[in-house]
């Protein structure tokens, strides 16, 4: 099983690989704020207005405090 | 810089949405033939193009990386872009990933039907197409980290990270899965041997499943179920773990396809444990995505776009929990090589994979196009209720089959003989054969109202690009 040799190493290179990258990410700050990110995707406001072009202002359901939060 | 008419890149998100459906149909109607084929044999009258052997990996390449890939492409183009509110980063490159990945699937529905195949499962496709495939995953990643790498928001959404390990560990996968000689234009053989051969491919297998199939869909489904929820991800916390325990668990799985084989016993064990481990981040993130509805319930009632992502979550949590049992030895030994396989793999594909596509493209379409919602919600309703029926038909008629190969096939009399010829067993799964076409049928009419469903919504209607708010390109 020769192939092991390479295989194994791989993932054992891959998963320092993956503890640099966390490191990094968790000493840049990146998962400081585990609570705002997800309502900040909400923030923005993709659905365009109904019958042209461009983005809706704060106007209906689901979030509600959008506007606020701008 | 910017002005206030910059616009994010939707050409590129719009073309690989309407590519999804159309491949989308392509993809499940070969599927449809090849199950017809297993009831007729004689089907298509001996003709080699046509043949099952052929077809096959006409159908799993084109359902998998045609129809999962578009959508891929397209949802992970627009939350990079969404989320990192900033315009994809190389546009030209980014169209040459729409027509470069669009000739990958042309060259592949032409040489695969020529009996044109490297013999890895999943990677079919000879030597000149990897090259391509290779070129336009390097331009991928140029656009997606060079998006992420210009982005006005600080925080990398949780979607980003999971699109961005999918990218960088497919092309790991399929750098070290092509590793060939060539001998010709259109024939090459593998560096690898025997079981060696069989490592190197379920290897590349299983973490293609892993990382094309689950981790790129987790991506979609981290943005797309909390924006059609208008609700945070249940857990933010959660999501984070999520990613970290998946990517770190899952590279040694590919081994339980290869149990009692003359792989060394101690790495299907291997095989067997990690993906019994991986039960527990699979679980987490399902548990996150259906409590992302916790407190809005009620939306299930009336909007199908979350019927199908929601049930879509149910499909991977079954799938989820189906695959680490069936990679337990005991188990294998009566599922591996019945249509039980063929029973989990669609319920990941049609069910998790399929449903969660289907969902983010009636999400992105009618704002590609300036619109609020789809030409109709009826429709959408209706393409849900047949494909979960089709679903439904699929895999259980396929349970049962599968379940009573694998009891025929291990039956033995007495004095040690079989007590069926495989024969037996194929005309006991007749019946499930039909049923199993059925389920497929209802699975392609769905996506037949879908095609037209877009059309309806497209027909008419200007391509919009959705400006860049004004205030984060003031933050910028």
């Amino acid at each position: 099983m020769d192939i092991l040799y390479l295989l194994v190493p791989l993932s054992v290179v891959l998963v320092l690989l993956i503890a640099g990258v966390l490191w990094y990410a968790v000493r840049s700050g990146q998962f400081d704020d585990l609570d705002s990110p997800g309502f900040k995707v909400l923030l923005d406001d993709d659905t365009p207005r109904a019958g042209g072009a461009g983005e809706r202002g704060p106007s209906d359901d689901a979030t509600g405090t959008r506007d606020g939060e701008r | 810089m910017g002005t206030a008419t910059e616009t994010y890149n939707y050409k590129v998100v719009r073309q690989f949405a309407i590519m999804t459906v159309a491949w989308g149909i392509v993809g499940m109607l070969v599927g449809v033939i090849i199950a017809t084929q297993l009831i007729f044999p004689d089907l298509t009258q001996g003709i080699a193009w046509l043949s099952y052997g052929r077809l096959r990996p006409l159908h799993t390449n084109a359902v998998i990386f045609a129809f999962g890939g578009s959508a891929l492409f397209a949802t992970s183009y627009y939350v990079v872009q969404r989320t990192s509110q900033v315009r994809l980063f190389a546009g030209p490159l980014a169209a040459f990933t729409f027509w470069g990945w669009q000739a990958v699937i042309v060259l592949a529905a032409i040489t695969l039907p020529l009996g044109l195949n490297t013999s890895h499962e999943y990677a079919e496709l000879e030597w000149p197409i990897d090259v391509l495939i290779t070129l336009v995953w390097v331009a991928y990643a140029i656009v997606f980290f060079g998006t992420i790498g210009t982005r006005r928001v600080p925080h990398i959404y949780v979607a980003n990270w999971f699109f961005g390990a999918f990218i960088l560990t497919v092309a790991l996968l399929h750098v070290v899965n092509s590793v060939q000689i060539p001998v010709g234009w259109w024939k090459s053989y593998y560096v690898y041997a025997g079981v060696q051969d069989a490592m190197v491919q379920w290897w590349y297998g299983h973490n293609a499943v892993g990382f094309f199939l689950t981790a790129g869909f987790l991506g979609m489904m981290y943005y797309f179920v909390p924006k059609q929820a208008g609700r945070p991800v249940y857990s933010y916390r959660l999501s984070v773990v999520h990613f970290w325990a998946l990517i770190f668990t899952y590279m040694w799985a590919g081994p339980h396809h290869l149990h009692y084989t003359a792989l060394p016993d101690w790495t299907q064990s291997l095989g067997m444990i990690f993906s019994l481990i991986l039960l527990a981040p699979s679980w987490g993130g399902m548990i996150n995505g259906i409590m992302t509805l916790s407190g809005a319930w009620h939306k299930l009632r009336t909007d199908p776009l979350l019927k199908f992502m929601i049930v879509s979550l149910s499909f991977y949590g079954m799938s989820t929990f189906e695959g680490p049992m069936m990679s337990i030895k005991t188990v294998n030994a009566l599922s591996h090589y019945t249509d039980w396989t063929i029973g989990h793999v669609h319920s990941g594909a049609l069910g998790w994979v399929g449903m969660i596509s289907i969902g983010c493209v009636y999400y992105l379409i009618p704002r590609m196009f300036g619109r609020t919602e789809m030409h109709s919600v009826g429709l959408v309703t209706l393409h849900f209720w047949v494909a979960t029926i089709g679903i439904v038909l699929y895999i259980a008629a396929m349970w049962i089959a599968g379940v009573t190969q694998g009891l025929m096939w291990r039956a033995v009399n007495p004095d040690g003989t079989l007590t069926y010829t495989f024969v037996e067993s194929t005309k006991a799964s007749m019946p499930f054969y039909w049923i199993r076409l059925g389920g497929g049928l209802l699975y392609l009419s769905g996506m037949l109202i879908m095609a037209y469903n877009v059309w309806k919504t497209v027909a008419g209607h200007k391509a919009t690009d959705a400006p860049i708010p004004a205030y984060a390109q003031a933050h910028a």
